[in-house]
């Protein structure tokens, strides 16, 4: 039988996303953006097999203490000790199992272990900053880390980034990758930052800030924060590739 | 029961203690025993000046070489190969530049009952990004590329941006440049 005939070759295409919903290209209060987007439009790409497949990895190389930055050390990292916690979900609201996640973040004192991080504060001998895991059956991950410090950049006078962990998850297509940053509840410095504020809609704006969360947070122990990620889902009935 | 998409932001100039460290980075896209023509693909990101961009990440996704995915979504009748995993991820270098080895994939059906032309999907990340951009490697030459579905829907003047190039002086090696702005800039998909 060839490809083009056979019936298992049918696709689900995937959601298009809203414009709103994410950020531009090109977003001139992040001044980098200015010679890193490009100037022309893109171009329509309808879903094949290329795009509604993606990498199966990261399965094979998980270390224990990989969710918890706390222990990755000798000792335990000075901090603010917290709970992350959440489920991976698509937009049809199914949960996404067995995909990887990571995380990296600045320590307590707003400082990465990054060679080319210049900020003056204190690097902390007990806190690398990297964690991954596996979501499980239900799309649930959680992680175990110290709360993140603010820090100044060179984007413009006086700017700092609100406190925030980077995550970077895969999901079941190549399409559905995502980067993003999660914040903290009731940050100061988000009215001032434009990365944050490169989302158009307000309330798309807001899914990246976690909510705190009192039944995660465990008892003269850590406070929790709940952080769900919604992924692209598929469109409701496949068609022929 | 429809949940509004979680936004993408930039991936900062920082990732690379967590995401392209020498275990989380993967150069072999496809093995030694992996069946297809090798292939040394070598790559570079370069910003709107033609500056090489030192801090991004480049990550592709491609089949095997009867054209087969390795994912659960992808019918075809072939069994994959599975010497080719098909996912790599490299940081870029001072220069800009990253590798990675692999094989030339097979033709992989495409709309409208084509096939497409062997290509690889590519994701650029990098600081000063803030969503990923989605691009195409297709190989300079292939006799199925003016048949080609999707490359198809570049206009004429803008298809060799997505062609990789044979290095004459080094077989097996190709040579992909991906330009985020300028006049030689990429064509990127909206997917």
């Amino acid at each position: 039988m060839s490809k083009l005939t056979d019936q298992r070759s049918l696709i689900t295409p995937y959601r298009r996303l809203e414009p709103g919903g994410q950020p531009p290209s090109l977003y001139e209060p992040y001044r980098s953006t200015t010679r890193r987007a490009p100037a022309k439009p893109l171009i329509f790409l309808p879903h094949t097999l290329s795009e509604v497949t993606g990498p199966i990895y990261g399965h094979g190389n998980i270390a224990e203490t990989d969710n918890d930055l706390t222990r990755q050390h000798a000792d335990e990292p000075r901090g603010e000790r917290i709970i992350v916690t959440g489920r991976v979900l698509d937009t049809n609201g199914r949960p996404i199992p067995r995909t990887l996640v990571e995380i990296w973040q600045a320590n307590s004192a707003g400082r990465y272990v990054h060679k080319k991080d210049q900020h003056p504060a204190p690097l902390d001998p007990n806190f690398t900053g990297a964690g991954r895991t596996l979501t499980d059956e239900n799309g649930a991950y959680r992680f175990v880390t110290i709360k993140p410090g603010a820090y100044p950049w060179f984007n413009h006078y006086n700017a700092w980034r609100p406190a925030h962990i980077h995550f970077s998850i895969f999901g079941r297509a190549f399409i559905t990758r995502l980067v993003t940053q999660m914040y903290f509840p009731g940050d100061p410095l988000f009215a001032f930052d434009p990365i944050f504020q490169s989302i158009p809609d307000e309330k798309a704006r807001q899914r990246m800030v976690s909510k705190f969360d009192l039944e995660t947070t465990q008892p003269q122990w850590a406070l929790g924060y709940k952080f769900d990620i919604v992924l692209r889902g598929p469109e409701a009935t496949p068609f022929e590739a | 029961m429809s949940l509004g998409p979680t936004p993408s932001q930039t991936v900062g100039p920082f990732f690379s203690f967590a995401l392209t460290t020498e275990s989380a980075s993967v150069r072999c896209i496809a093995g030694p025993q992996a069946e297809g023509e090798r292939v040394l693909l070598m790559c570079r990101v370069l910003d709107g000046d033609g500056a090489p961009v030192p801090d991004a990440m480049i990550e592709i996704w491609q089949a095997d070489a009867n054209g087969k995915y390795n994912h659960p979504d992808d019918g075809q009748s072939e069994t994959v190969d599975s010497a080719c995993a098909g996912f790599g991820r490299m940081g870029t270098a001072d220069d800009g530049s990253c590798q990675f080895e692999t094989i030339k994939p097979g033709r992989v059906p495409g709309p409208d009952k084509v096939l497409q032309a062997p290509h690889l999907s590519l994701a650029v990340f990098a600081r000063g990004m803030l969503k990923q951009l989605y691009t195409r490697v297709y190989f300079s030459g292939d006799p199925a590329n003016p048949e080609d579905p999707v490359l198809s829907l570049v206009p004429g003047d803008r298809r060799e941006t997505l062609m990789a190039h044979p290095d004459p002086a080094r077989p097996g090696t190709w040579r992909f440049d991906v330009h985020l702005q300028g006049e030689h800039e990429t064509v990127f998909f909206d997917v």
